[in-house]
């Protein structure tokens, strides 16, 4: 791999916008009290001091809402009735400045997405068309846990490139090919023996800040049948007020839903978001609910980021530790007070 | 608010050990700071988890719908109301009910909170009377609990329970000058370009989570608008013209029923300032007919009575 | 690359009515393009997305058997806003079929076996299509004797009468059609539930598999029965069914545990669901 290079923080700007060139950019950008990822345009003030976004940037390798299909309904109309794919165009992209349990977050997802039998043709390519450079974290959140469920604030899962806050400039290194390519256009010099070493104190440092993490062993270990039939789901439940916040805000949640729309004699075929938090989601064309009481639905959520995935997969959790669902449960179910008893 | 809890845990250990109810609907403690997590205790013994402080912003009524058992349950002037609102809509029944009630002096802003901590994550809360303290990494500061309340509860003029089977505190004065309104009113006054536009805006960030909907204990529909399908009312894209549907006919479906206790607003995880969709119709209820919501048990609901003496400019 | 979620154009080519009721059609589809036919090929017990644009998909077993070229059958049962939909549908009309889908019954296994297959109201679809594949003559050596048991609320709710009657004349099928109850006088066959009758006809477990579709009450019933003449979970074959949007694995919302119905299912055996969440 080549040397790390190193940039100004007063020049970062400018070498970012040079980026717009051949990419699209998306940088975090405070809007109101939250920040978001954005599109860099023109006066866009990017916000690398960021702790993470409100929104994890699923979004911009996954919409909300996509159109996947569209045809006439018009007979004698040309190809009415046959559904063909709506024209999209995979344009290269960054994602700049996005946090390590985010870009693992897409790792996890993209099991689901790409595996052997199928390929969702739009997570896939617009995944494909995605560089990712990320921001290790020098200053944990509180209600982080990624060194408990992943590598950490400074973990290169589903990274390209990997950038370093170091006082006044930044580091970036390359993971793979992909981020070596893009940083080879970039400029910057490479950095020193001293620069690459206060990446290891700040390393250091900012583990240190982080609660001990907890130990996610024991659940490869129970069968689904015990952790199912586990008698605290009731009580774990009973706040839940089956609302799509923790579904929606998580980067590793991917449950979508498939909307036919008509506006006069044409149809769309729509890809949205869903959540298995929502009652219609598993509800039977003749009433029939297998999940119609809420503590299913709960159980159902934590059962299968902590276990069933753990199990398909063989290869740890459906969760990335991003602590958003932690910070902003609006009835604050805590995942890692669901995972120590499900542990236990 | 001192002292509440204490009363609150020896209330509802005594209920619950002398059989009175059959369980008791209340808050604990939340695992981050500035959150609490509506519970339900079923023995004395697990009363000890039941708190109250300035963060209790969530609407416990919202627990109560279709409930068979009996409930004791802590309710503060908001809450109360709601409560009637319940019982008068037969969502639950008064005798099913045991309302430990409680004077409110109001509840804290998390937002306002965390901009003045320079939006730094919190890792603790402790409340001292009427100032409360808050610390994140390497910032600690204390604050008066009175500039920090949410704005529902800064024009709040029903601070006290409207019913209760017993008072955990004194009755608290109320407010009596001010204007919750002044928001709505400098809206009205706009072109209707402006307010479309301000409407839009306020949806733009809208995830369809329906977290508002869920929190609010009038939204209790076995089927909500949005979720029929036969036939399909409203699409389920974050199309900007479904998203606006959903949020005005929710708040109209609210309309001479919402009571301003801002659980809406509390849970957005977009920070939407969803009162906004509702105080209009608010404030019309409360300007063209005097009308407050869930005040007593012997008020019908507003559209479930016509008086000749009702305005009705409006009519042709 | 390839999209698993386009369907491929077909044309309805007949429409007929199964039921008294008038709930259940089947519908016999030909693929526009003759090379998709190609593409489609299936396995009794699989499934496949009906599409109709403009209102939805629907999950529905195959009906016909891969040995009938030329086209494909499904039954669909009226339940909702796109069967209803479809119900309406014209022979002529153009829409969509994605598939095959799932996971079929396990038939390398069962060669050189006894196969019996138990039947209730309209879960027949995939049934129809295993006995028309086991009953071609390329097929029928394969397996050994074939014992069917099926049986709905009265005769009008039978389906497929026809061929249930021809397969009855039979001898290298032994059928036992029954209802629940009938007053028609003129009733050949047997009267009695699913689960009694199966009781009465099958005589031994020996070297059997059980193929079980039906309404979860009549599951519920019929297990008894097989496990009592020494079935072992293993070789109880069930079939789920659950609410499904994309039906490849992705979109989340059909799955039993770690299993989603249409991708590891929706054919599973009683052994294998005993280790699952019973959430279905």
């Amino acid at each position: 791999m080549s040397t790390p290079k190193i940039f100004k923080k007063e020049e970062w700007l400018s070498v970012v916008n040079g980026l717009r060139n051949k990419y699209k950019v998306f940088v975090p950008v405070k809007d109101g009290d939250i920040h978001l990822f954005k599109e860099l345009k023109d006066g866009t003030k990017p916000d690398f001091a960021y702790s993470n976004t409100r929104l994890s940037p699923k979004g911009i390798v996954y919409p909300q809402s996509e159109r996947m299909f569209e045809c006439p309904l018009e007979e004698g109309k040309e190809g009415a009735f046959i559904l063909k794919e709506s024209p999209k165009e995979f344009v290269p992209q960054v994602v700049l400045g996005i946090r390590p349990c985010d870009a693992h977050g897409f790792l996890i997802v993209k099991r689901n997405f790409d595996n052997p039998q199928y390929q969702d043709p739009w997570w896939v390519q617009r995944y494909q068309a995605t560089t990712f450079i990320g921001l290790g974290c020098n200053d944990p959140c509180p209600t982080c846990f990624c060194n408990a469920v992943g590598e950490g604030p400074f973990g290169e899962q589903g990274l390209d490139i990997i950038m370093y806050d170091v006082s006044d400039s930044y580091v970036l290194k390359p993971v793979t090919d992909k981020g070596k390519e893009l940083l080879s256009g970039l400029g910057g010099r490479d950095a020193n023996a001293e620069e690459i070493k206060a990446i290891d104190e700040i390393k250091a440092s900012a583990i240190s800040k982080m609660a001990s993490p907890f130990s996610i062993e024991p659940l490869r270990s129970k069968t689904q049948l015990d952790l199912f039939n586990a008698p605290y789901w009731e009580d774990v439940a009973f706040a839940c007020i089956n609302c799509g916040t923790c579904t929606y805000l998580c980067p590793t949640c991917w449950c979508f839903d498939i909307q036919d729309e008509t506006y006069k004699k044409y149809c769309d075929r729509i890809r949205n978001w869903d959540s298995c938090m929502f009652p219609l989601f598993t509800l039977h064309g003749s009433g029939h609910n297998p999940r119609d009481k809420k503590f299913q639905r709960v159980r159902q959520r934590f059962m299968h980021k902590l276990k069933y995935y753990v199990d398909k997969y063989g290869d740890g959790v459906q969760c990335s530790g991003c602590g958003r669902c932690v910070r902003y449960c609006p009835v604050n179910i805590d995942i890692r007070h669901v995972c120590k008893l499900m542990c236990m | 608010m001192i002292g509440y809890t204490e009363k609150i845990r020896k209330r509802a250990r005594e209920l619950l050990a002398e059989g009175k109810v059959d369980a008791f609907v209340g808050y604990r403690l939340g695992s981050v700071p500035l959150m609490n997590q509506p519970v339900m205790i079923k023995r004395p013994e697990d009363t000890e988890q039941l708190v109250w402080d300035s963060n209790c912003c969530l609407n416990l009524a919202n627990y109560l719908t279709k409930r068979q058992e009996r409930i004791g349950i802590v309710a503060n002037g908001c809450n109360s109301r709601n409560i009637v609102i319940h019982i008068t809509e037969n969502q639950i029944k008064r005798e099913q009910l045991y309302i430990l009630g409680i004077p409110c002096e109001g509840t804290l802003d998390h937002r306002a909170i965390l901009r003045a901590m320079g939006e730094k994550e919190l890792i603790s809360y402790a409340e001292q009377g009427d100032s409360f303290t808050v610390k994140a990494n390497g910032l600690e500061k204390t604050f008066k609990k009175t500039d920090f309340l949410r704005t529902n509860c800064r024009t709040c003029q029903h601070k006290n329970p409207v019913i209760y089977d017993e008072l955990l505190g004194e009755l608290v004065p109320e407010n009596t000058n001010v204007d919750p309104y002044s928001d709505v009113r400098a809206i009205e006054n706009q072109s209707s370009e402006k307010k479309w536009e301000f409407f839009r805006n306020l949806i733009s960030k809208c995830l369809r989570c329906y977290a508002c909907r869920n929190a609010c204990p009038l939204c209790y529909c076995p089927t909500c608008f949005v979720d029929e399908s036969k036939p399909q009312w409203v699409g389920k894209s974050i199309d900007p013209t479904d998203t606006m549907t959903f949020h005005i006919l929710r708040a109209f479906h609210c309309a001479g029923r919402c009571t301003d206790c801002g659980a809406c607003e509390r849970v957005c995880p977009v920070a939407i300032p969803m009162r906004q969709f509702t105080k209009k119709l608010n404030k019309d209820a409360k300007e063209l007919f005097n009308w407050e919501p869930g005040l007593s048990l012997d008020q019908r609901p507003l559209f479930d009575f016509y008086k000749p003496e009702d305005y009705n400019d409006f009519v042709y | 690359m390839k999209n698993p979620y386009l369907p491929y154009p077909v044309r309805i080519e007949d429409i007929v009515v199964e039921t008294e009721d008038r709930n259940l059609k089947t519908f016999k589809f030909k693929f526009l393009n003759p090379e998709d036919e190609a593409k489609f090929q299936y396995i009794p017990g699989q499934f496949a997305e009906l599409s109709v644009p403009g209102k939805g998909e629907i999950p529905i077993g195959i009906a016909s058997s891969p040995t009938e070229k030329g086209y494909v059958t499904f039954t669909v049962n009226k339940v909702g806003v796109v069967t209803t939909f479809l119900h309406n549908m014209k022979v002529g009309d153009i829409m969509g079929i994605r598939g095959p889908l799932g996971n079929w019954y396990p038939w390398e296994e069962m060669e050189g076996k006894n196969v019996v297959i138990i039947g209730g109201g309209f879960a027949f679809t995939t049934l129809r299509s295993s006995i028309v594949y086991m009953l071609h003559p390329d097929n029928r050596p394969k397996f050994k004797r074939i014992i069917v048991v099926y049986g709905a609320r009265n005769p009008g709710l039978l389906l497929y009468k026809q061929e249930l009657m021809e397969w009855e004349k039979r001898d290298d099928i032994e059928m036992h059609i029954t209802v629940d109850a009938t007053d028609d006088p003129n009733w050949k066959y047997n009267i009695g539930f699913v689960p009694a009758i199966t009781e009465q006809k099958v005589k031994s477990s020996e070297d059997a598999y059980a193929i079980v579709c039906g309404p979860p009450i009549m599951i519920k019933f019929t297990q008894p029965v097989l496990e009592k003449l020494g079935f072992p979970p293993e070789r109880i074959i069930l079939s789920l069914e659950n609410r499904m949007k994309c039906a490849i694995g992705m979109c989340g919302r059909c799955n039993v545990g770690d299993q989603f119905v249409c991708k590891d299912g929706p054919v599973f055996s009683l052994a294998k669901l005993r280790t699952l969440p019973p959430e279905y």
